[in-house]
Parts: structure tokens; C-alpha cells; sequence
């Protein structure tokens, strides 16, 4: 990298020359205004906001986003050339301009929803004047309908193109965009239809003004009366970081924070306005079924009616199985108890998945991480869709695409994933003929330097499922995905808890039953800790330890509410093999609890006093078998294990892949519970019913 | 005055044969190849010579934006480009060429082209204008079928001609703009550097030039640099067209030297100032983005780009428009606030919200209805504008204003003082009720 000098308000620095002004100027320290500036967008230069002097340049101020530091010219004498950031020019210039985006906006910041977080409201503090001098009539701009999650008050709008550019380029729709010119120029999805993308909630944030707003938070709350927590995400196995609002108990809304190797700064949609599930269909009290009816319990009569089961149950008759949301805590928790109780029934794979840790680690991780894939050169997708079960990877994918020379193969179903790809194939059958499908997409993914194939999760489960892993193992020996530095062999992940769950051998033990064996009657007493995507048949009494009212606590014969992701703290492995911590940002209602310490109750009511008071002893037992899980480091798993499952290579039975996810906004009992996905999910089915006006 | 001998453009009025055959007769085409056969750098310091600055309005030398393009490919192709979006108001003398003399830019494309090193040439013509595209479309026809253009043609340079039909925008005349729309994209200025001889057409160097930069280009290369150097004054050489529309007795387009005076350019073409000199109010010498000046400071002022420059105007695309004392001259510019209000493209936030609050404010000073502070406030306005956008449209709606506020103050403040003499004066008297 070549750096370049030069010098900002007279303080010489360095720094490399692709950086454009506005950069070293923020590298020398000073602080430069912008609206339409941002990191991860290209630049448009339209808002004017950011000029700053140049010296020896034209005598008129320039727009740092869009000059680079090559294009500075030194002195006459070879001199660093000079940027100026503070003289009355430039402070003149970016009055003028924040002039001329106030006459226009309206002084509505007492019902705004931006109001205490809007850039236009701060900088018009440092760069605005006290009074208007514009007379005229203001412009009035109709709001357009852009979906159920993004709400416009166009009025607001200084037409930065953010949005605009967020769309096209991270999200890749071509759906929203900016008609008329001039002062009639307004931002619009042309037909006034929603939004089809997975990642629009993002242009909320992006929004430097009020013109497009949270719309299931629109007059909720104020910015400064909330709490905020750091935490993680559990609504995909991606781990995004989120910062959870509350105000009192209730989670008003939930924002990205920056993790530049996970989610860079965007969440999916899902991530971002579940939070209304939360306040939902909420266990907040146990119930015990009596008369063929769950009725609300106490704790002690809850806890009574499963120890009276317990202790009428043979042991080889327990099991218990884990959701798709459990923390490692409360799986480690429930891991001791059954041990202590005699039973090897207990998995963490509801939905029939053949991942085993048994197999290794580098047989159910994704092992070239997520910002890896920005390293990688060519890409296969075996049954996955990763557009809705990891979307914010699916962007990712999408901005190495972007940069080009990236050749994408899937074999799958062939569906939009905003990116083009090459498509091979439906199944099994192209799998294992992939030249027949295309030889050169074949030749480019062999002779890539560094090819990645992602596996989904849709084609690991059932008989198949370990014939098709063995397949790909191979696969991915015979194009060298696997070589030093570099494992290109991933597995995608759809559940939060699954990766932590298969790390703590949460899977059966000898002799042990699968979730689906005991689902369908192989214990009687089964352990559900919010297993809500599985069916239980008739047979077992199952004690239900979660959160919604959903399918799980439907059949449930004793209920034991549990707190939710953000209720409650929490350890999640994603899916790259990332420890991460989530935070408690409200209590659970009424009478739940956290699930570790429901568990550790319980263990005390059935004779099986578990070792620990706390979580912090929890976690030190945790720690101590699982060491990795103290920081979110990752530790790159060993690539033998591939080699492994590569020569284990067996029959492969003819089937069509098809992903797991049937419908991206209705995953989770969160998901489900919410108003707001409800109303997605119809929009993106097309079952959305309006009535006539 | 210009003598015949030296007109570049032998047909601007459309009134002698506008095929091939008859052009060539006049003189177009002679020797195209022979030109070529000297090589791009005696083309690019032949047109140096002849210190041709761009006729589009800014006047920035030819020869020298040749000579931007790379010498060598580097596996791009080269473009270049022909603003035919001629959408300045006053401005009328590229049609003239395209609907009359059309060869002239045809040759001058080919030669251009083999300077920059380019095989194409895309001529962008603006929207409304129907008929001219239909003439140049002829032409190019009849210069493929004659062996002129194409693969292996007679001038000895492999060339094409795309005629691109623009749909009206007058922001489609800025370079970058003309760009993007030329590619399909929303016609918005891109951002410079990088300029669009490094990243211009599909990401290609390119160059964009006026149609009459490139059609004056094989008669000066033809009788020599020297020659074009030798009509009108230092730095402002050559001949130009000048468009002269307005309170003149007759409205003309007309071929003249640079550095003719205001006053020769109106006795001997225009048949005088409707009414005589003394009528004469003020004048807009380069299109409606120049400021104004009063008819007094230009009588004798030498038409070229210095001589305009130093009373404070610009010769801009030489499209002089003559008001005489009939003309409600706040109203004018109010008109032309109007037109830039309209034309601005909304990309950059002070042009976008500038040009409406400018417009405002002129109309209500057209009537009188503000205050006489608003005039200083307008002004400020318009130097807010000026310099901080993307593209030079900012500056072209601000420069008319100052022009006004700069000679006619006095009449926007008559104006006020008489709208508040006048404030109430149809209103009802007060009667008391009952």
C-alpha cells in the first residue's frame, strides 16, 4: 500500500493514498460533516455537506467524499499539498449548504422519530443558522407506501440516495430509487410496492433524516429514554450483533451494532423487528395439564407434577430435546441433569440433522468464516438458499460477487439470491456429476485458488444426509477446498443453538434415541427446551421450557416459562464456531425465569442437586471442558475431519435438494408470534388480502 | 467584417445542396485522407496552433483536450463524443450545421476520432430536435454508402457513427451527464475527477467536444493552423457563429470573426436595434447562463471570450440575445430562473434547493412584492450556489441573477418601492357596520 502526505489544518500526515479527503481528514482528526457519505456505499458527492479547501486548487471549496488523495497536487516546491477544514470558507460553504437543506425540511422534529438521533438535527447545531430567511411556501412531498417495515415521511427527505444505493448494491434490488428532478425529485419504489429485500429494515439506520423511520416503532418511544444492551442475535445461526432497546421490561426496538467479521452493520429484517413477538403470546406463569386442560400452576405444583413423573419413569424412558434458540448454558445444564437421571436420549437436532460431533468440528462449522468469504474465488451452494436462512451472509457472498471475477454454481432450487450464479442442477444427480452440468464452471471452481462450498442444512438430515456430507467432503478434496490456510468446506447453519449444541455433544449418547425417535414415542417423559419445529406424537409427557405459546407448549403437559434470547444471558455459538456472549436486556414476564436456573430448580426438586449456584459457576464448568468458549475467537477446527468424511463416501440415493426454511419470517415461536412478520410473511407469499375500498 | 472566402460553413442557411456530392463540391471531404496520412500529432499541434477554444461555452483550448486522450490504448477503446445537445436558450447555431452543413461535422468527427484514437464517434442530439437528427442521419448514410465511414473507407481511419437521439433534458449538455445518459443511466453529472478523458463512455477514454469544436476541425487542419489564427485577436481566434435573436430587426445565425464589435455584429447582420441604439436595454451575450450587461457597456466591446470577460460576462456559446427598452427585464431573468429551476437535475442539494428559492424570489421581485434587504439576501443566495455543485448548472442559474442585481438594482428597488406605494390602493374602504 502507498501512502501519501499531506496536511489538514497544518497537521501533517500519512496516510494510504486510496483514502479520500474526508478519510484523512478524519485520520488527522477533524471532523467533517456529511450526509450522503457512507463507508460501505459508493460515493455519490450529492449532499455537499463535506466541502473542505484545498490549497492551490480552484477557489472554490471541493467535496472531500469524492477526491481521493491521489488527485491532490503538491506545491510548487514539491510541498505536501494542504487541506483545509476550519477556515471561513468552508464553514461558509457548509452553512450555505445547510441552509438550503433546512428551507425545505420541515421544523417537525417534535413528532419526528429521528428526533436525538438525526444527523440533520446535530449538524444544523454546529453548522445551522438561527433563523430562516427562506419566506417562500415549503415543499410538501407525498408519502409512499414501501412495505410494513419502512415508514416515509418524504417531506423529510435531503435526498442523499443512501437508500437508494443500499438497495442496489448491498441489498440487490432495483426497487427503490429516485424519480423527477430537481426540487420535484423525489425517493420512491416507482410503483409504491414493498420492498422484496430481506435487508430493507437497513435504510432506517442509513437515513441521515426522518424520511424513512421504523414503522412498527413509529411513536413508540424517544432515543434517550431507552436502554440500550449490547447483544447477540439468535434468529438465524449467523450471530449478529444487536443492540436491544428497552424501556422498563418491554425491548422497544433493536438496532445493528458494528461486528465487521459477522454482520458488518446490517441485520436481516427478521433480526430486526421480531422484537414484537416478544410482548406476544408470552408464558408467564407455569401451567400443569389437568382434566385434558393446561391450567396455570405454581411453581411448586409445577415442579411437583414433574417430579411425580419423573420418579415414575424409568430412566431409558427420558429425553429431552433442545430448540433452535437454547443458550449453551441451559444445554450444559441439561445435558448434567440427564446424565444424573441415567438417560442418553438427549439431542439438539430437531429438525433430523445427520451434523455429529463425532465427525469433527470441521464437519458442521463454516469453516472459511464469514469474512472469509470476501477471500474466496469461487463459490458452490449444495442446497442451501442462503438469501433467507443467513441473509446477512447472503450479502456478504454478494459483495464478493460485486467485485467480480467470482463464479457462483448452485445446485439446489433455482431462486432469486441477488447475485447471479451459474445453476447446475436440482440434486443428487448433479452432485455427483457436476461437469456434466456445466465443465466450466467446474474447471473455474477447480482451478480457484481458494473455492468455498457451502452445504445447507436442508439436504443433512435423514438417510441421505450423511452420503451427501460424505460427497461433498469429497467434492471439496477433489477441487482443493481444503489446503493450508484455507478451508473452503462450510456448512450453513439455520439454528442459533446448533453449533453449541454439537459442540457440548448435546446429541444421544450410547444407545441414545434421536429427537425424532422420541418424538414419536420412543421416552415418556420428554424434556422440550423450546423445541417448537418438531412434532411430538402421542405418548410421552412433555415438560415445555420456553417462551411463546406456540405448537411446543400446545402439546406440553406442564409448562415451565422460560425467558427469552433477550431476557436472559446467554452463551450462542454461530455457525462459523464463534462463542458469543448475549446480554440480558429485560426480565422475563410475570413469573419466568432464566432457563439455567429453571433447570438447576429442578434438578434440586428431582434429587439431582446439579454443582453450580450460579451462571458464573455454570460457566466455569463450561469453560473448563470447552475452553474456546471464553472469548469470540474462533479456533479453526481441524481440516482431517473432512479428509474423514471424504473417504467414509457412500450410496447416494437420487433426491431433490429443497432449503429448509419454507418461510424466512416465521422460523421461531418469536418469529411467530409477532404482528409485524405475520404480515411479511403474507406480503412475500402473496396471501396478503386487502379489502376493497 | 469576414469575407466570404474565409466561412468555414458554406451552407449554414440551407439555401444551396445539402447532399454529399454537392458538399464535396464546396469542399468538404478534400483530402481527408492526406490530413489523416500526417499523423495525430501534427493534427493535435496544428489545431494548438490554431488556438481553437471550445465553442460549447466554456472555452477550454481544443487542441489541448485532444491531447488528454492516452497515446496508447490500453486494451480500452476510445470514444469520442458529440455534445449535440444544444439546449442553451438563445442558442441555435449547432442545428444550422446538423441541418444544413451537416458534413462538416461528419469529416470532423473521422479526423477528431484519429487524433484521440478512437473508432467511434457518438453524436448525442438533443431531444426536440427531430428534423436535425434526420439530416445528420442522412448524412452519415450517404457518407457510409460513399466509402467515407465505416470499415477500410477512403479517409484511411476506421470509423462509425452512432446518432443518438437524447429526450430533452438541457442537464444531457454536461459532459458527464451527456455520459450517463448516452449509457442509459438517469442523465446526472458524475462527480471529477476522475475526468472522462481517463474514465469516460463505458468507462473508456473519451472525449466530449461541441459540434462546432469538431466541425470547424478539417477546415482548419485543411488551410492550416495559421490561418484560423489569423482572424480575430490574440487568444480569441477564428471564426464563430454567432446566434443573435431578440429585439433586433432581423434574427440571424452568421458565421463572423471573433473580437467583431457588438455594434458591427448587429448594423451588418441584423439590420439594427429594433427602435435604434438608443432603445437598447441590455444585452445576454452567451446564452441565457451568462449575466446580463446594459446595452451601454457592450456597444463596442469586441465579441470574444477575453473581451466579454472583462465587463464581467462570458461569450458563452455566443448566443447573444438583445432586449430593447420594451423588455421587462426582472421578469426575464425571472423566466430564466425559472428555466434552471426546471432543468436542475436534483442530484446536489444547492442547485436542487437553491434554484427554487432563487426562482421564488425573482418572481416576487419581477412585481415588486419583497423587501429591499431580499436583494442582498438573493445575491448571497446565488453565491451560495455558485462553486459548490457537482456540475456548472449551479453557476449558470446563479450568473443571470448577479448579472441583474450587478446592472439593474435600481429598477428592482423602483419596482418594490411602487408594489408598497400600491399596496392598498384597490382596496375597499372601511365602512363601519350598523
Amino acid at each position: 500500500m502507498t501512502m501519501a502526505k499531506l496536511k489538514v489544518d497544518g497537521r501533517e500526515i500519512e496516510v494510504p493514498d486510496h483514502y479520500t479527503l474526508l478519510q484523512a481528514c478524519e485520520e488527522a482528526g477533524a471532523e467533517v460533516p456529511r450526509f450522503c457519505f457512507h463507508e460501505r456505499l459508493s460515493i455519490a458527492g450529492n449532499c455537499r455537506m463535506c466541502l473542505v479547501e484545498v490549497k492551490g486548487g480552484p477557489p472554490k471549496p471541493a467535496a472531500s467524499c469524492a477526491m481521493g488523495v491521489r488527485d491532490l497536487r503538491p506545491g510548487p516546491n514539491g510541498e505536501a499539498p494542504e487541506v483545509f477544514t476550519t477556515t471561513p470558507m468552508v464553514k461558509k460553504a457548509r452553512e450555505g449548504v445547510m441552509e438550503f437543506l433546512l428551507i425545505n425540511h420541515p421544523l417537525d422534529c417534535p413528532i419526528c422519530d429521528q428526533g436525538g438521533e438525526c444527523d440533520l438535527q446535530d449538524q444544523a447545531m454546529a453548522y445551522g443558522v438561527d433563523s430562516s430567511r427562506y419566506k417562500e411556501n415549503k415543499r410538501a412531498v407525498e408519502d409512499k407506501y414501501i412495505g410494513p417495515l419502512v415508514k416515509t415521511i418524504m417531506t423529510r427527505c435531503i435526498h442523499c440516495t443512501r437508500c437508494v444505493r443500499f438497495t442496489t448494491e448491498v441489498a440487490g434490488i432495483s426497487e427503490l430509487g429516485l424519480v423527477g428532478r430537481g426540487e420535484d425529485a423525489e425517493i420512491t419504489t416507482y410503483l409504491e410496492q414493498a420492498m422484496t429485500s430481506e435487508l430493507q429494515g437497513n435504510v432506517i439506520d442509513l437515513c441521515p433524516v426522518g424520511a424513512l423511520t421504523s414503522r412498527p416503532y413509529a411513536y413508540q418511544a424517544r432515543p434517550w429514554e431507552l436502554t440500550k444492551t449490547e447483544t447477540i442475535d439468535v434468529m438465524d445461526a449467523v450471530g449478529s450483533a444487536i443492540r436491544v432497546d428497552t424501556r422498563g421490561r418491554e425491548v422497544m426496538r433493536i438496532m445493528p451494532r458494528i461486528n465487521e467479521a459477522v454482520n458488518e452493520e446490517w441485520i436481516s429484517d427478521k433480526t430486526r423487528f421480531v422484537w414484537d413477538g416478544l410482548r406476544t403470546q408470552r408464558l408467564d406463569r407455569p401451567y400443569v395439564r389437568r382434566d385434558g386442560r393446561l391450567q396455570p400452576a405454581s411453581w411448586q405444583e409445577a415442579f411437583a407434577a414433574v417430579k411425580a413423573k419423573v420418579d415414575a419413569t424409568d430412566p431409558s424412558r427420558i429425553g429431552a430435546i433442545a430448540g433452535d434458540l437454547s443458550a449453551v448454558e441451559e444445554m450444559w445444564a441439561m445435558k448434567r441433569l440427564m446424565a444424573e437421571l441415567g438417560s442418553a436420549h438427549i439431542d439438539c437436532r430437531q429438525d433430523g440433522s445427520i451434523n455429529h460431533p463425532a465427525d469433527g468440528r470441521a464437519s458442521y462449522i463454516f469453516n472459511s468464516t464469514i469474512a472469509g468469504i470476501e477471500d474466496a474465488d469461487a463459490l458452490l451452494i449444495v442446497g442451501a438458499n442462503p438469501r433467507f436462512e443467513a441473509s446477512v451472509l447472503n450479502a456478504r457472498i454478494r459483495k464478493r460477487w460485486r467485485l467480480g471475477n467470482f463464479p457462483v454454481g448452485v445446485i439446489g432450487q433455482n431462486s432469486d439470491l441477488r447475485f447471479d450464479y451459474t445453476y447446475l442442477g436440482a440434486g443428487t444427480d448433479t452432485l455427483s456429476n457436476i461437469e456434466g452440468a456445466s465443465q466450466g464452471f467446474f474447471d473455474a471452481l477447480k482451478n480457484a485458488e481458494r473455492p468455498m462450498i457451502i452445504v445447507g442444512q436442508g439436504v443433512l438430515k435423514g438417510e441421505n444426509g450423511s452420503a451427501i456430507l460424505s460427497s461433498v467432503a469429497a467434492l471439496a478434496r477433489e477441487i482443493g477446498a481444503v489446503t493450508e490456510g484455507w478451508n473452503g468446506f462450510n456448512v450453513l447453519q439455520t439454528a442459533a443453538s446448533r453449533v453449541g449444541g454439537l459442540d457440548i455433544g448435546f446429541v444421544p449418547g450410547e444407545g441414545g434415541k434421536t429427537a425424532a425417535e422420541m418424538a414419536s414415542g420412543g421416552v415418556d417423559l420428554l424434556f422440550s427446551m423450546g423445541a417448537d419445529e418438531i412434532e411430538i406424537g402421542e405418548g410421552p409427557f412433555v415438560v415445555y421450557m420456553g417462551t411463546h405459546g406456540d405448537r411446543g407448549a400446545h402439546r406440553a403437559d406442564v409448562i415451565l416459562p422460560c425467558g427469552a434470547y433477550t431476557e436472559k444471558s446467554g452463551t450462542y455459538v454461530n455457525l462459523e464456531g464463534r462463542a458469543q456472549v448475549a446480554s440480558r436486556a429485560a426480565f422475563p414476564p410475570g413469573e419466568a425465569r432464566e432457563d439455567w436456573a429453571v433447570i438447576r430448580a429442578l434438578s434440586a426438586v428431582v434429587g439431582h442437586t446439579l454443582p453450580f449456584d450460579s451462571l458464573l459457576e455454570l460457566r466455569r464448568e463450561i469453560y473448563e471442558a470447552h475452553g474456546f468458549m471464553r472469548s469470540d475467537a474462533i479456533v479453526a477446527a481441524d481440516a482431517d475431519a473432512i479428509t474423514k468424511l471424504a473417504d467414509r463416501a457412500g450410496q447416494l440415493a437420487s433426491m431433490t435438494f429443497a432449503s429448509p426454511i419454507e418461510d424466512f419470517y416465521l422460523t421461531n415461536p418469536i418469529a411467530r408470534a409477532s404482528k409485524v412478520m405475520a404480515e411479511c410473511s403474507q406480503l412475500a407469499q402473496g396471501t396478503k388480502l386487502e379489502a376493497a375500498e | 467584417m469576414l469575407s466570404d472566402k474565409d466561412r468555414i460553413f458554406t451552407n449554414i442557411y440551407g439555401l444551396r445542396d445539402k447532399s454529399l456530392k454537392a458538399a464535396m463540391k464546396r469542399g468538404h471531404f478534400d483530402g481527408t485522407a492526406d490530413i489523416i496520412g500526417k499523423g495525430r500529432d501534427w493534427i493535435i499541434n496544428e489545431m494548438k496552433a490554431s488556438g481553437l477554444r471550445g465553442r460549447g461555452g466554456a472555452g477550454f483550448p481544443t487542441g489541448l483536450k485532444w491531447s488528454f486522450m492516452p497515446k496508447e490504448s490500453d486494451g480500452r477503446p476510445h470514444y469520442l463524443v458529440v455534445n449535440a445537445d444544444e439546449s442553451e436558450p438563445g442558442t441555435c447555431k449547432d442545428r444550422e450545421i446538423m441541418r444544413n452543413d451537416p458534413f462538416t461535422l461528419v469529416e470532423g468527427c473521422v479526423i477528431a476520432g484519429f487524433a484521440m484514437g478512437a473508432h467511434t464517434a457518438f453524436i448525442y442530439i438533443r431531444g426536440e430536435y427531430i428534423r436535425e437528427r434526420e439530416a445528420l442521419q442522412r448524412a452519415v448514410d450517404e457518407c457510409y454508402e460513399a466509402g467515407l465511414l465505416g470499415r477500410d473507407n477512403k479517409c484511411g481511419w476506421d470509423f462509425d457513427i452512432v446518432v443518438h437521439h437524447g429526450a430533452g433534458a438541457y442537464i444531457c449538455g454536461e459532459e458527464t451527464a451527456l455520459i450517463e445518459s448516452l449509457e442509459g443511466k438517469k442523465g446526472q453529472p458524475r462527480l471529477k475527477p476522475p475526468f472522462p478523458a481517463n474514465v469516460g463512455l463505458y468507462g473508456c477514454p473519451s472525449t466530449v467536444n461541441n459540434v462546432e469544436s469538431i466541425a470547424v476541425a478539417p477546415t482548419i487542419l485543411r488551410r492550416g493552423g495559421g490561418w484560423f489564427a489569423g482572424i480575430g485577436r490574440q487568444n480569441n481566434t477564428g471564426t464563430k457563429l454567432f446566434c443573435v435573436s431578440g429585439h433586433v430587426e432581423q434574427p440571424c445565425t452568421v458565421e463572423e470573426a471573433m473580437g467583431i464589435s457588438f455594434r458591427e455584429l448587429i448594423e451588418k447582420h441584423c439590420g439594427g436595434i429594433r427602435g435604434g441604439w438608443d432603445n437598447l436595454l441590455a444585452v445576454i451575450p452567451g446564452g441565457s447562463s451568462v449575466p446580463l450587461v446594459p446595452g451601454a457597456d457592450i456597444i463596442d466591446t469586441p465579441m470574444d471570450f477575453d473581451g466579454l470577460r472583462d465587463i464581467k460576462t462570458s461569450l458563452g456559446t455566443a448566443a447573444v440575445i438583445v432586449m430593447d427598452k420594451s423588455t421587462d427585464i426582472v421578469k426575464a431573468i425571472a423566466r430564466i430562473s425559472y428555466f434552471y429551476k426546471h432543468e436542475s437535475c436534483g442530484q446536489c442539494t444547492p442547485c436542487r434547493e437553491g434554484t427554487g428559492w432563487m426562482w421564488r424570489v425573482m418572481e416576487r421581485m419581477a412585481v415588486g412584492n419583497a423587501q429591499k434587504r431580499e436583494i442582498d439576501m438573493l445575491l448571497q443566495v446565488t453565491k451560495q450556489v455558485e462553486g459548490h455543485t457537482i456540475c456548472a448548472l449551479g453557476d449558470a442559474a446563479a450568473w443571470p441573477i448577479q448579472g441583474l442585481v450587478r446592472h439593474f438594482r435600481a429598477e428592482i428597488e423602483r419596482r418594490i418601492d411602487e408594489f408598497s406605494r400600491d399596496a392598498d390602493a384597490d382596496r375597499p374602504t372601511l365602512v363601519a357596520a350598523e
